[in-house]
């Protein structure tokens, strides 16, 4: 198990990005963009029709 | 409970007094008990067609529409294994797999439950769903969104670690720095055990339910652009409408 976290890098600590007076850690930049990315996706992608109405 | 007399016309029987007529029964429309004006007061508000609906408008055939009852799926997977970790504790969630394995999916429901709040919060927002008579549903919505960070919040507090340890002092600092430290002390580990595992998941819960209720009560926000064909004729669209 920890050899799998220390492969993952699960313990270190994380990586954070300054712009002025954001800052953000890079996991949860990853999560933000990924959320906007299903919200997007949500949107845009159809939605599959019931076989009833076909 | 008060008891009805029979009437004349069910039993053939006769009013015990003679000037009195018969009374009125739990059933009539007129009845003034309470049990009774709580019944006519709710299936006003929330027939059954609308609280259990077997059809949708057809606008909710979207991905978007799908986050809400996602966020409510997650919630459930969280209610569930909480209780798990509540009955056997921390000895059992720190060091059995079947613990550690139940704790997770407690952790990882809780981070899918924001994921699909905040998209679904996002969805409403656009298509600004408190038209239509819905601002208390987007209200409820809300501000079960804040409770929700506060019980996620003592729940890190919770984990019983470093880690939670870590949060806790960092936390402290800010709460007493705007004064709420004293009566919200996150250092007191009974103090946020309780919070977490009584009167937030609570607060939570009876927010969510009544976010559904209303609901299914003014049914589904039509999007914006949902010409009147596509909105059923009972919905509270009227448009402008915030109350």
């Amino acid at each position: 198990m920890d050899q799998t976290f220390q492969l993952a890098g699960i313990s270190d600590p994380a990586t954070y990005l300054d712009a002025g007076w954001l800052s953000v850690s890079v996991p949860n930049l990853v999560v933000i963009l990924a959320m906007f990315a299903i919200f997007v996706l949500a949107v845009v992608v159809p939605f599959p029709k019931d076989r009833d109405e076909s | 409970m008060t008891t009805t007399k029979p009437s004349p016309t069910d039993s053939g029987s006769k009013p015990t007094s003679a000037d009195s007529g018969p009374r009125p029964t739990a059933t009539d429309p007129g009845s003034k008990m309470w049990t009774s004006r709580l019944r006519r007061a709710w299936l006003d508000k929330l027939p059954p067609d609308k609280l259990l609906p077997d059809r949708q408008p057809s606008y909710v055939a979207s991905w978007i529409y799908v986050f809400g009852v996602l966020t409510l799926a997650a919630f459930m997977v969280i209610m569930v294994t909480g209780l798990g970790l509540v009955l056997v504790g921390p000895n059992w969630y720190h060091t059995s797999s079947l613990g550690r394995f139940t704790n997770s999916l407690h952790f990882w429901s809780v981070q899918l439950f924001f994921v699909f709040m905040v998209i679904h919060l996002w969805g409403k927002f656009w298509m600004a769903a408190w038209r239509g008579r819905r601002a208390m549903t987007w209200i409820t919505g809300a501000v079960a969104f804040l409770a929700s960070v506060g019980t996620a919040f003592t729940g890190y507090l919770m984990q019983t670690n470093f880690d939670s340890q870590w949060i806790s002092f960092e936390a402290k600092d800010g709460l007493n720095a705007v004064g709420i430290g004293a009566v919200f002390n996150v250092t007191n580990l009974g103090q946020m055990l309780l919070l977490h595992v009584c009167l937030l998941p609570l607060v939570v819960g009876l927010l969510v339910v009544w976010h559904v209720l209303l609901v299914r009560r003014r049914g589904v926000v039509p999007p914006i652009d949902a010409g009147s064909a596509a909105i059923p004729a009972d919905s509270s669209t009227e448009s402008g409408a915030l109350s």
